[in-house]
């Protein structure tokens, strides 16, 4: 019943794709923290070393480096792991980046409890509430390999601060190739009118899963894939809530502060209608991604359960 | 050894007994590594006999009683060589050796970063820099609680590009912290290459040196002079001490000494059969 879906790794695609905008954006260098060969970078860093700059397990000064960069005119893409990429700098990245406006990008892999053997201290649970709470940052976080091509190539071309959310683990392809990404506009991947799922990045793929097991009991859910979470697509979110009565929201992050709490936003200051949050409930622990998503509830047939809830909760 | 405050851990191990030590202990490494499927190696075995004559000479402490108050501090910075730590912490009897075959995998006691779950385990660590800053808390409590303990954090090389080890550093020398003894690993090697390729690290003594602190080198293997040395950081303290302690990551197996592509990567079966052959 639920499709089986191509398995890519979103980080692999994040390097060829820095690889391919070499020509086209001269100005732009590759900043990394001893993380290179995990995020993807050594393809840039052996290819174009002259546009390379590494900084080791620096974080801070991974940050203030590159905001002098984009300063001077360059397009600084900085990369490391979400949890040291956003939390160890993030003052750097409020002060030097997010005040100023600075053209900078951020693309952080290893987000989520997708990390998975590595533990609580390198899953980035809290990093879409940290990023989203810095005005000046537009925020994507990508549902798969090629949603994020052409995320990495928006923020390349777009002005000011960009973080881009990626796992480390393979994660299924949801798009076809043909498919066309458009900065703030929620992608309507499903319709159907008896409740919407909100979802963003891997929980694309696990909420269509609980879409068609919502289908075999009779309801119609509709799919948004929320893959820019700032600035997030209020029009969609709020046509959701009116056209079906009722909203789940799906994300692999803390319950606070990411794609839950911004829907909860939305819906409750334009068209209040019952809300169920699917997220990580707090730290988790050392073990196969797979089994983490299943022990912190981050599966179709959680999805499903609280779609019936939010069903059952209209007035 | 247990309860009261008699000092020391009671072991009187010998260095020939030590090696031996060292030796069984490379296999739990290994063994652990291969069985989880993923782990850090290289640090792993690099900082072993660091490990062993803290835990079987030097510190004291009470596995039964791994709060106890008079303890002496061990803090591994860089967490990820959780294993060699693991390993160390269930032959002194802080938990069964059974459970290092838990290790990475769901609802274990033993993380993929050491973490305060562990029996003798005394921070949260994975993201590197915050050990040195956490000891010298720790060093400053004993001051405060008029306690002697001593506190010894272990730290990677690459993890002094961190800031917050040189905040720590120079924080440490001006309150006088002089029970605190920093011992970097220095095995010239990090997460994706040699250290003089990322950041070049040296004049590393100078570096200790200039802020402050006393410092020593030692072969890091070497256990005559690891113990001479942790002992020569224990008296006429006047200044917080930094050892440098040589090593080669991924000490002990040919084909993982000195090879940055040891430094995260679990062996293969084949590989795992040959350095179990080599650790025999
Ligand atoms: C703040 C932070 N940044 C990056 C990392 C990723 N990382 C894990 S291990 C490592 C290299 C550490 O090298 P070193 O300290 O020399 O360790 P050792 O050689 O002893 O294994 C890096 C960069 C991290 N754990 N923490
Ligand atoms: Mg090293």
């Amino acid at each position: 019943m639920v499709a089986q879906r191509k398995m890519a790794s979103t980080r692999q695609t994040y390097g060829e794709t820095l690889l391919e905008m070499a020509d086209s954006f001269p100005d732009l260098v590759v900043l990394g923290g001893d993380l290179n060969v995990s995020v993807f970078t050594h393809l840039w860093r052996d290819k174009y070393p002259e546009r390379f700059f590494d900084f080791g397990p620096a974080e801070q000064n991974l940050v203030g480096v590159g905001a002098g960069l984009a300063a001077s005119g360059k397009v600084p893409f900085v990369s490391t792991f979400s949890v040291f990429g956003v939390g160890r700098p993030f003052d750097q990245l409020r002060v030097l980046v997010s005040q100023p406006g600075l053209n900078f990008k951020l693309v952080c892999t290893h987000a989520g409890i997708l990390t998975g053997e590595d533990g609580m201290s390198a899953h980035g649970i809290e990093d879409l509430s940290l990023i989203c709470s810095l005005p000046s940052f537009t925020v994507i976080s990508p549902a798969d390999t090629v949603e994020t091509v052409q995320a990495v190539k928006t923020a390349a071309s777009e002005d000011g601060p960009f973080y881009i959310r990626l796992s480390r683990a393979a994660t299924p392809v949801v798009h076809d190739d043909d498919y066309e990404f458009e900065l703030g506009k929620a992608e309507l991947m499903r319709e159907g009118e008896d409740v919407t799922i909100v979802a963003t990045g891997v929980m694309v793929s696990v909420s269509l899963d609980a879409a068609e097991m919502l289908e075999a009991q009779g309801l119609q859910a509709r799919v948004l894939n929320v893959h820019t979470l700032k600035p997030v697509d209020e029009e969609a979110i709020i046509a959701a809530a009116r056209e079906t009565g009722a909203v789940v929201s799906a994300e692999e992050h803390y319950f606070h502060g990411g794609l839950g709490s911004i829907v909860a936003q939305v819906i409750g200051g334009n068209h209040p209608v019952p809300l169920e949050m699917v997220a990580l409930q707090g730290y988790s622990e050392s073990a196969k991604a797979e089994e983490l998503m299943v022990k912190c509830g981050l599966t179709a047939e959680k999805v499903k359960e609280a779609a019936l809830k939010a069903v059952s909760r209209k007035q | 050894m247990s309860g009261g405050s008699a000092p020391g851990t009671g072991h009187t191990y010998s260095v020939p007994e030590l090696q031996n030590i060292a030796k069984e202990l490379r296999r739990d490494i290994i063994q652990t590594i291969y069985t989880a499927g993923s782990g850090h190696p290289g640090g792993s075995l690099s900082e072993l006999e660091i490990l062993i004559a803290l835990y079987f000479r030097v510190m004291r402490y009470d596995p039964k009683n791994p709060g106890w108050p008079d303890r002496d501090r061990f803090v591994l910075s860089k967490g990820h060589a959780s294993p060699g730590f693991y390993a160390v912490l269930s032959r002194a009897g802080f938990f069964p050796r059974e459970e290092l075959s838990t290790y990475r995998q769901l609802n274990s006691r033993i993380q993929g970063h050491a973490h305060p779950m562990t029996p003798g385990v005394e921070m949260n660590s994975g993201s590197l820099g915050m050990g040195l800053s956490f000891a010298l808390g720790c060093a400053l409590a004993a001051r405060l609680d008029k306690k002697d303990y001593m506190v010894y954090a272990l730290l990677g090389d690459g993890e002094c590009d961190e800031g917050e080890i040189w905040e720590a550093a120079m924080s440490a020398a001006h309150h006088k912290a002089t029970n605190l003894v920093a011992i970097v690993d220095r095995n010239r090697i990090q997460n994706d290459r040699f250290t003089d390729d990322v950041m070049a690290l040296d004049p590393l003594d100078r570096k200790w040196r200039d802020f402050g602190w006393r410092v020593m080198e030692t072969d890091g293997h070497d256990l005559d002079q690891l113990l001479a040395t942790l002992e020569k950081a224990r008296t006429r303290r006047t200044r917080p001490t930094a050892i440098i302690a040589h090593t080669v990551k991924g000490k002990g197996v040919s084909f993982m000494e000195n090879n940055p592509g040891f430094h995260g990567r679990a062996p293969n079966a084949e590989e795992f059969q040959k350095a179990m052959e080599e650790l025999a």
